[in-house]
């Protein structure tokens, strides 16, 4: 159930899909993301936890274009391509994907039109067939069949009257239509009871790829029983403040958030005190937290 | 923060332009003077021009209404043309119908003549107030339906006229209809026998051409016992920045077992982005279900105009009859709309829905009004309202004033209303999905609409779909 089968290989290091430096970002005035660092690999998966109000959905919204958010400084480079000045259509034909905390209700379209739009959309973009009415329909069943959907779901309003776990699995189930290189999963597991957890974990793991990557922002580790990362970040301040692998994830949720605050408030303090420090790349910032290899975590 | 929808909302007007035709026109200004010149222009019988002096000697007694929800200055009716015609020329054929004229139809996509065939639609076309081209008449005549212009069956079929005309909107009904009662100049006369299905969809393109012409059409459709027809109104007019005046009235009526359908595209000027010009659609439509089982059904799809007041109502009377009110309104920029309906229940077990959708957008205000009415006598009458409202943006506004009246026990009768938006959250949903900003909105409003664009004959769906998007399409970037 929680087989990731890539990890069972010996990696290599994938090439870079996501780049994000010094990210900063307001809304409404309040700045947010406060230079915020973070490398994504193709065949990686990343989990950002933290606590409430640390900027994780925030960052999410951004990566995804939209347009509420003020970026105030920071580049993110996706495949190379500065992604801060292409709108949020563009960026999801350029293969990236949010998936929502929230899902929005559509009345009056139905889930089969919007997905099929957006199939053919994407598929437009990236120079591939797209799908008549019949054609996408086999094509969906297929899909729908993998997260144990009711095709029923296809006729109905986009996420009109369903049940929080309806609209979680709606989201995989256009993660899993739209195939992108870069997902992002804002807390795709809350409002979950466990078996609908386990259906929408198994959706992702059978996308998971050599050439693709998710980015999975929760608040609880359960999810990352079922869908394993190899990076575990902690947000804070609107900034990473630690990196480690699964088990970091354990130990937060054992421990909690304190004492990363407080280890990374010491390094702070550290390095204000040591001019030999901040001397060169992130003045005000503290290090980049070295980056694990990915043998160390098998 | 709504970036984006701001710019959703921009698309020059497409129908613009100008024909320029010599017009034979009438001095401005409003007096009995002018009422006779209309009517001997019209060459019509003493009782038209009675008709027409008893509704201008009852409108000097009116007032302009107050109550609409919509705002404008005061209309100086000594400032309107009231006649106006293209020179008359005698024509045989379509071959002599003015070149210049055939290619203002063109440019408006009116199926006319051999595109009238293609397409199966017999098209009455008035052109500033004079009919002048008619087609398909004769194949309809070898039915007994006789479509035509209403100066054209006032000669040819006075009786009808006579008895039919003002029965349903009466000419002091309101100062509108009053008004055009005085000085209508055209407009379309159907009237399908008892027993007849008339064998296509019946069209008439309305176009307002004259700048600063009033105009004042009237027509006039009667379905006898166990008839049926489908009627599609059409309306565009190009742009001008004095603000013109219509005001149209429609009456409909239906004998046993008859069966009405009229609908309406209404793309009139609007007024450019900042509220300058735009048309005065100011429209009394009602039918009249006369006989027992009989069925009027309205479908307007209200995009034009800067200013709508317009109520298609339904005269139930006839026991066990049905009225129907679809309605989509959009309006845009600096549009007032107050629309809506009134559902009248006299006989019994008379039967009524209402579908209204309200779509608002940039600085516009839109409002549904509908009366539902049932009578002492209407027992077991049945109303279902269903009064939906759209917001794009934060600057437009949406009112909904239902007034029910009950005054049977037995009656039910259901309003349901919602209100929802095109928030940035829903147009950024689509957006992450890959579907851009105006997609977005036509999808969202098509669904939005789905109900009433059902009602409507095929092509008119299509052009309906096709209008909506227009009117709310911009320069996203």
């Amino acid at each position: 159930m929680s087989a990731t089968p890539h990890l069972d290989a010996p990696q290599q290091a994938g090439k870079i899909l996501l780049e994000v430096r010094g990210l900063t970002a307001n809304v409404a005035g309040v700045q947010i993301l406060k230079g915020l660092d973070l490398t994504v690999r193709a065949g990686e998966i990343h989990a950002i936890m933290g606590p409430n109000g640390s900027g994780k959905s925030t960052f999410a919204k951004v990566l995804a274009g939209h347009p509420s958010y003020e970026l105030t400084g920071g580049t993110v480079l996706f495949e190379g391509r500065d992604l801060l000045t292409i709108e949020a259509e563009e960026r999801a034909r350029a293969g990236i994907f949010l998936g929502f905390q929230y899902p929005v209700e559509i009345p009056g379209v139905t889930n089969s039109a919007f997905l099929r739009l957006a199939y053919n959309t994407v598929q437009g973009a990236r120079g591939k067939d797209e799908l008549d009415p019949l054609e996408f329909d086999d094509f969906i069943r297929e899909k729908m069949k993998l997260l144990d959907m009711d095709p029923a779901f296809l006729d109905r309003s986009v996420n009109e009257g369903f049940s929080g776990g309806e609209k979680k699995r709606n989201e995989i189930l256009q993660l899993a239509t739209l195939e992108p290189t870069l997902a992002i999963l804002d807390e795709t597991d809350s409002g979950l009871d466990i078996d609908a957890l386990r259906v929408v974990a198994n959706g992702v793991n059978s996308l998971v790829r050599a050439d693709n990557a998710f980015v999975l922002v929760t608040h609880y580790q359960r999810l990352l029983n079922y869908i394993v990362p190899q990076y575990v970040h902690v947000m804070e301040g609107g900034r990473i403040i630690k990196t480690g692998g699964k088990e970091l994830a354990l130990e937060l949720e054992s421990r909690g958030y304190d004492w990363v605050l407080d280890e990374y408030k010491a390094a702070q303090h550290a390095a204000l005190n040591s001019p030999v420090n901040d001397s060169e790349d992130n003045p005000g910032f503290p290090p980049r937290p070295p980056f694990p290899t990915p043998t160390s975590l098998v | 923060m709504s970036t984006v929808l701001e710019q959703l909302v921009n698309k020059p007007y497409a129908h613009g332009f100008r024909t320029d035709i010599e017009a034979e026109t009438a001095p401005k200004g409003l007096n009995e003077d002018t009422i006779r010149l209309i009517s001997s222009k019209k060459n019509e019988p003493e009782w038209l021009l009675e008709f027409r002096l008893k509704a201008y000697r009852h409108w000097l007694t009116m007032e302009e209404p107050r109550w609409p929800n919509v705002h404008y200055p005061k209309i100086d009716f000594q400032d309107i043309i009231y006649y106006s015609a293209p020179k008359p020329k005698k024509k045989k054929s379509m071959d002599e119908v003015d070149p210049e004229l055939l290619r203002t139809f063109e440019k408006l996509g009116v199926p006319m003549n051999e595109r009238a065939a293609l397409a199966g639609v017999a098209v009455d076309v008035i052109f500033d107030s004079v009919s002048v081209a008619t087609t398909y008449k004769e194949k309809l005549a070898k039915v007994g339906i006789i479509f035509c212009s209403i100066s054209e069956a006032v000669r040819d079929h006075p009786e009808l006229v006579r008895q039919y005309m003002g029965s349903v909107v009466p000419p002091g009904d309101n100062y509108y209809a009053a008004l055009n009662s005085a000085v209508f100049t055209d407009g379309s006369f159907v009237f399908i026998p008892k027993g007849v299905k008339c064998p296509m969809e019946l069209s008439t393109y309305f176009r307002i051409n004259t700048e600063e012409s009033g105009q004042f059409e009237r027509t006039l459709i009667v379905a006898e016992e166990q008839a049926s027809v489908s009627y599609l109104e059409g309306c565009t007019a190009p742009k001008f920045d004095t603000n013109q005046l219509h005001a149209a009235v429609v009456e409909l009526v239906a004998l046993d077992n008859a069966d009405i359908k009229y609908s309406t595209v209404q793309n009139w000027y609007a007024g450019d982005e900042k509220g300058v010009g735009g048309i005065y659609n100011f429209v009394t439509k009602r039918g009249l279900c006369k006989g027992a089982n009989s069925k009027i059904s309205w479908t307007q799809v209200e995009t034009g105009s800067a200013i709508t007041w317009k109520y298609p109502s339904c005269v139930l009377l006839g026991d066990n009859s049905i009225g129907e009110f679809y309605s989509v309104a959009l309006t845009n920029h600096y549009q007032q709309a107050d629309t809506g309906t009134k559902m009248v229940h006299i006989g019994k077990n008379t039967r009524s829905t209402i579908v209204s959708k309200g779509i608002s957008a940039g600085r516009s205000n839109n409002s549904y009004r509908g009366l539902v009415k049932i009578g002492p006598k209407a027992a077991g009458a049945r109303n279902y309202s269903q009064c939906d409202s759209m917001l794009i943006g934060q600057q437009c506004g949406a009112n909904t004033f239902p007034y029910i009246q009950v005054n049977n026990p037995t009656a039910t009768v259901e309003h349901e209303a919602t209100t929802s938006k095109i928030g940035e959250d829903q147009l950024f949903y689509f957006r992450s999905r890959g579907i851009g900003a105006e997609e977005a909105v036509s999808m969202i409003i098509n669904g939005f609409c789905k109900d009433v664009f059902q009602q409507l004959p095929m092509e008119f769906a299509v052009e309906a779909t096709k209008l909506l998007g227009l009117k709310l399409e911009g320069s996203v970037g």
